[in-house]
């Protein structure tokens, strides 16, 4: 037994068989992945592929249909609520109140997470991504490209020890691209575990350790970076889509 | 401890929120005064019909801003996608209906606290301790039911149309002993003669509030 907790305390997440209905529609149709603690793995997939559904299990935010799923080495049936806890999620909608000023609306997440020292955290996190200046300014006022700082900022706030990234550049302009690639780039060198779901092969191949590429809700392609460049990524993303149609 | 804090924390947010939009306190308010106005009309100023009318004009009005302002409850959230916000916070499900739940019932009795004395002034009837005891405990009811329906209906298409069809016919019962209790209280009858339309409205209360608790989680995660 103790043997079997330490083999899951060694992955940040471990997922067996995982499908997810949508009404009558087979979203994930046996999902099996294993992700390494430290580890970058970016999925790639069309519209529709079920890149987000996996996303939203993993977050807790859906139940699955069957299979098993440990995050961190917690059942997502038994703990979600600590399994939350450890997780930090951004995905293209900020989950940032317009009407509140970016202070309110991290004060209130630290609040959500427990966070000690709230005041100092949301200094310290508002300086990672850059808008300290803007802090105290309504959300509702703010660019596309600073509210998705801003919610990076707020994923942060608790130091999860896994980033659950559901598309984050949508909507984003280059120079706010820029900045959360940095940032991205600065919570890999934390060796927090992240998976990112993007449609951009360059930006995947430029940040991830591992590419998925999901198809129709299945893993049809696996690589790590060192193996691909963008050409050989291209050709596989074409390859492994064209044959799940 | 902590899941009375968070839950405030959810109910500040609410409330902050609404205090610097306004939006949803002024329009339930201008359609409550507005109700309140033209029915004050329509009876003339016999005082016999007022104090046969008055509970029912009050409580469909209540009744209809109530929908209103449930309807916002999960809306905004939705509307601002942060509902998922809320969903992947270190919280049970519970926490976020209490916390929904009190934001609404706090909304609900401000608007009722404005026009009560409206009421009570248009209509010539004395604001009774009974009135406002009534107007508490219904109003508990009605939130109680409608942040439930409130985030089911969300989910749906026509989910401004959704939470009246549900959210109305279960209601039913609070709005006939809250329109019954309040008749004997502008009557002037004693505590007594209402005590059975009150231990009614408590009763539906707590079985709502345990109900309500108990399915929020199947409601709002599917």
């Amino acid at each position: 037994m103790e043997g079997l907790n330490s083999a899951s305390r060694a992955w940040a997440i471990q997922v067996q068989g995982l499908t997810k209905s949508l009404g009558s529609h087979l979203t994930l149709r046996g999902i099996d992945l294993e992700v390494r603690q430290g580890e970058f793995v970016v999925i790639f997939g069309p519209n529709g592929a079920g890149k987000t559904t996996l996303i939203k299990v993993l977050a807790t935010i859906m139940n699955p249909s069957s299979g098993r799923v440990l995050v961190d080495g917690l059942n997502l049936k038994n703990d979600a609520e600590e399994i939350r806890r450890r997780i930090g999620v951004v995905t293209h909608q900020t989950f940032l109140y317009s009407n509140l000023t970016a202070y309110e609306n991290l004060e209130f997440y630290c609040r959500m997470y427990d966070v000690p020292r709230g005041k100092e955290r949301i200094d310290e996190v508002v300086a990672i991504v850059g808008m300290t200046s803007r802090l105290y300014d309504r959300v509702g006022t703010l660019s596309r490209g600073m509210q998705q700082r801003l919610s990076i900022a707020r994923s942060l706030l608790h130091k999860p020890a896994i980033m659950l990234l559901d598309e984050p550049e949508t909507g984003l302009d280059q120079q706010a691209i820029s900045m959360l690639r940095e940032a991205l780039q600065t919570e890999r060198e934390g060796k927090r575990t992240i998976i990112l779901t993007t449609h951009s092969l360059e930006r995947g191949l430029e940040l991830g350790d591992r590419l998925l590429i999901l198809d129709k809700g299945k893993i049809v392609y696996e690589g790590s970076r060192q193996a691909l460049d963008l050409a050989g990524l291209k050709q596989a993303y074409q390859h492994s889509t064209r044959v799940g149609a | 401890m902590r899941f009375w804090r968070k839950v405030i924390a959810i109910a500040w947010k609410d409330t902050l929120s609404e205090v610097r939009t306004k939006e949803t306190v002024s329009s339930v308010l201008v359609f409550t005064l507005l109700v309140i106005v033209i029915f004050n009309f329509a009876f003339g100023t016999s005082q016999e019909t007022m104090v046969l009318v008055a509970p029912g004009i009050l409580w469909v009005t209540f009744a209809f801003a109530g929908v209103l302002s449930l309807n916002r409850s999960f809306i905004l959230e939705k509307e601002e996608g942060c509902l998922e916000g809320l969903m992947v916070c270190p919280i049970s499900r519970e926490t976020i209906y209490v916390g929904k739940l009190l934001g609404s019932l706090l909304f609900m009795l401000v608007i009722e606290a404005i026009a009560l004395p409206i009421f009570a002034f248009l209509f010539n009837l004395v604001l009774s301790l009974q009135l406002v005891v009534i107007t508490v405990l219904a109003t508990v009811g009605f939130v109680t039911v409608g942040t439930l329906f409130s985030a089911l209906a969300v989910n749906t298409r026509a989910r401004e149309m959704v939470l009246p069809i549900l959210f109305l016919p279960i209601v039913v019962p609070v709005i006939i002993c809250a329109v019954k209790a309040s008749g004997l209280a502008l009557s002037g009858e004693p505590w007594g003669s209402l005590s059975s339309w009150l231990q009614i409205i408590v009763a539906f209360d707590a079985i709502f509030l345990v109900v309500s608790f108990l399915v929020f989680a199947f409601v709002i995660e599917e």
